[in-house]
């Protein structure tokens, strides 16, 4: 199906939608089903219990240089079993990501790679002769960074959850999203730039 | 009270108005058709489960209510796809019970299981898999909650065969409807209303786009008093035929593919589209790039999500149309837009030479002919259309000019062949009182057959015109055009259909020329039973104007001239 792209130019590329959703047999199929449907590329899509026992929670990470996100967030809205959705990308909210990583660890390695994690303040969780495995958490350029590090050491493996987010402050997020369909411009609030688009250096003073 | 699964499904249907349903029972679905003998719900027996999907369509387009269709599982249940896929594409109020097998045996590729939930995901507004009976009264309100409201839809009830039998307490007026996630907005927000108005008011050369969704919130009287008011013309899609009647001056009639030039030629021109329940389909806008290029576009639409998916718009406002176009209406301020009516008055100038009505004396039949014939003589009844998917589709949009709101019924959005003959039936249950008239082809009249005792087993007085030509229409005319006249697998052969008719117990008629086609209409329209006339046509005629693929909207094929004898317009 023709679809004009209608992405704006540059700027962000990426879209973080919290989506909550009610917690009924299906919900997962419906959501992936419809990105197939509508052929929208997203990058990650992380889903897990809420706060409330009838709701779940998914974070949804859009390639906005290959997928409206405002069309995403309105045909999820569309769905019956999707209670709401907010766009926190602009939002000053904290991002997390996390990672398990084995890296290949003889005995002159590990004392280096140890003292790498300390420094990204993440953990070694599994130690064995010849390798060991980092859980690191934070925002995904601080995995990224991290990730970087430990490659000339070899990755064996690596599982990330994907991202997950939540807006700062006292309110919730079913309760702060605005769904504002005026002139589709919605969501141009002005927030300050996030924490996830800062440089690496800054985030290992967190 | 308490009450079992199999009566749970028809006591909802009862209190929801339901008054007949079409369906075909199976395995799985057999403890709701025995409890179907004690309520007052009238079912009919179609003789294939899609008929049943496209004769739910075709009442709930006529009645204003929801149609019911029903069937067992797996081949039942598949067999509906058709008729669910139509009515989601053109935002019809469905609801479809499906009987599953017993919830232990879900999952275990069991006689006649089929994953229905699945198969249905994308093709209804919603649907549910019940495997506990304590759950079905909740489901079924909000089946018909969901079916109905905001953009209509289709919505599949898929039961299993356990759950029909089990029993629970039942209380339908203590059933609250609990949908977080739906809330549908119906009116406009008041600062889009006065921006709208704002550019209305500052246009100079606007045009109205009606679509179905002024015909779905019965917009009618709104649409007219909003054009009138603002004296705006109004052009519309195929579907939305009858928002505003075509004998009304401000009603251009029908854009897109097969619109009249002249349409096509002002939405092209205009400064501002006010498009009201209508999502930009590519059969109406030709290519994207070069759509209505010097337009501001104003977007009334009650999902929010065809806001922006094709046409990107200056404004949107997310309601319903009745609503939003009550809300417009005390703010649009009259003007006289002499220039632009006189605008298109010029391009209008030059249709009648290129309406195929004004040729062809020979006597052989076309059938925009016969559709106009059949047009003089229901001009004083009521009369519904249903038309299947074709070229005569076209042409029943073309030359059947319809006065009254909302008496024109065709698959649009999926273009389902097949369509015309069970929507003619459920059309038929919704209006008793109607005239109801088929414009089908020999094509998708052959698809329908089977309907024929369906009709005649339930008496109801349908006027079948089959327009035969022997051929695929539509797709012989792509391949004349597009295809260089490389004929693949159109020529279509068809039964004497006078004699079949007559084998399932219908009065048969023929015409062969124009001579007898006012005869044989008012033979069958005094005939109090079904009736169906088998008009052969001639072979190779085409739909003009069309807009080629890959075409812009003002790139129209015209009929061409050096056919047309200037004889004057019967039409």
């Amino acid at each position: 199906m023709a679809m004009i792209d209608r992405n704006k130019a540059g700027k962000e590329t990426r879209r973080v939608l919290i989506t909550l959703v009610e917690n009924k047999p299906g919900v997962l199929t419906r959501v992936a089903s419809l990105f197939r449907r509508r052929n929208f590329n997203i990058e990650s899509l992380t889903v897990g219990h809420t706060d409330s026992p009838d709701v779940s929670r998914m974070t949804i990470v859009v390639d906005a240089t290959r997928t409206n996100a405002e069309m995403v967030q309105r045909n999820l809205l569309k769905m019956v079993n999707v209670i709401d959705v907010q766009d926190v990308s602009h939002a000053p909210a904290v991002f997390r990501d996390l990672a398990l990583i084995k890296v290949k660890a003889d005995n002159q390695a590990r004392f280096e790679i140890m003292q790498l994690v300390n420094v990204y303040r993440a953990r070694v969780v599994d130690i064995c002769a010849d390798s060991l495995i980092v859980e690191v958490t934070g925002p995904e350029v601080k995995i990224n960074s991290l990730v970087e590090m430990l490659t000339p050491y070899g990755i064996i493996e690596m599982v990330r959850t994907g991202l997950v987010a939540m807006v700062r402050g006292s309110g919730h997020a079913s309760a702060s999203a605005q769904v504002d369909w005026e002139n589709g411009e919605a969501y141009e609030n002005g927030y300050e730039e996030e924490e996830a688009e800062v440089a690496a250096p800054t985030l290992l003073r967190m | 009270m308490r009450r079992t699964g199999s009566q749970i499904i028809w006591e909802s249907m009862v209190r929801e108005g339901v008054e007949v349903v079409f369906g075909y029972p199976g395995g799985a679905i057999m403890p709701a058709y025995d409890a179907l003998l004690d309520y007052p719900v009238h079912h009919v027996l179609v003789r294939h489960e899609e008929n049943a999907a496209f004769a739910a369509d075709g009442y709930a387009r006529a009645s204003g209510k929801v149609g019911v269709c029903i069937a067992t599982s797996g081949p039942g249940a598949t067999n509906l796809v058709t008729g669910l896929a139509g009515a989601m594409l053109d935002s019809v109020p469905v609801v479809a019970i499906t009987g599953q097998v017993s919830s232990h045996l879900v999952g275990t590729d069991a006689f006649q299981e089929t994953d229905v939930t699945g198969v249905t995901l994308t093709i209804t507004k919603h649907n549910y898999l019940v495997t506990d009976v304590k759950d079905l009264p909740q489901i079924m309100k909000e089946a018909f909650h969901i079916a109905r409201t905001g953009r209509p839809g289709p919505v599949l009830v898929d039961i299993c065969k356990d759950v029909q039998f089990a029993s629970t307490d039942f209380d339908y007026d203590a059933i609250e409807v609990k949908l977080p996630g739906y809330r549908p907005s119906l009116r406009g927000k008041e600062t889009q209303i006065q921006a709208a108005a704002e550019m209305i008011n500052a246009a100079r050369r606007p045009i109205i786009l009606a679509g179905h969704g002024v015909i779905l919130s019965d917009a009618h009287d709104e649409l007219r008093t909003f054009a009138e008011n603002g004296n705006i013309p109004v052009s519309t899609t195929l579907l939305g035929i009858g928002g505003l009647p075509e004998s009304h001056p401000l009603n251009l009639r029908m854009m897109g593919m097969h619109g009249e030039a002249y349409v096509n030629q002002a939405v092209q021109a205009a400064d501002l589209l006010i498009a009201v329940g209508m999502r930009f389909d590519d059969r109406v806008t030709g290519t994207l790039s070069t759509y209505a290029q010097n337009a501001q576009v104003i977007h009334i639409e009650i999902d929010p999500a065809e806001i922006n998916k094709i046409v990107k718009v200056d404004l949107g406002i997310v309601g319903d149309a009745k609503q939003v176009l009550s809300q417009l209406i005390p703010l649009v301020e009259y003007n006289e837009r002499a220039p632009w009516f006189n605008q298109i008055d010029e391009w209008r100038g030059d249709s009648s030479e290129h309406d195929i009505l004004g040729s062809n004396d020979s006597g052989t039949l076309h059938v925009p002919y016969v559709i106009s014939q059949i047009r003089q003589s229901t001009l004083n009844s009521n009369t519904t259309v249903v038309s299947d998917v074709g070229q005569h589709q076209m042409w029943a949009a073309q030359y059947f000019r319809h006065y009254q709101k909302n008496r024109f019924f065709t698959s649009g959005g999926l273009g389902a062949m097949g369509y015309g003959l069970p929507a003619a039936m459920g059309a038929a249950f919704a209006r008793p009182d109607d005239e109801i008239w088929v414009i089908v082809g020999d094509g998708g009249f052959q698809m329908s057959i089977p309907e024929l005792m369906t009709i005649n087993q339930e008496r109801l007085p349908i006027k079948i015109a089959v327009m035969r030509n022997g051929y695929l229409g539509m797709v012989r005319q792509w391949q004349e055009l597009m295809h260089g006249k490389r004929y693949s697998e159109v020529d279509i052969t068809s039964p004497d259909l006078v004699k079949l008719a007559e084998a399932y117990g219908i009065m048969g008629l023929r015409a062969e020329r124009k001579e007898h086609v006012a005869e044989v209409i008012e033979e069958a329209r005094s005939h109090p039973g079904p009736t169906l006339i088998d008009f052969v046509v001639e072979q190779e005629v085409n739909v003009y104007p069309m807009v080629g693929p890959g075409k812009a909207l003002h790139e129209m094929m015209r009929r061409p001239l050096e056919n047309a004898r200037h004889l004057n317009a019967t039409g």
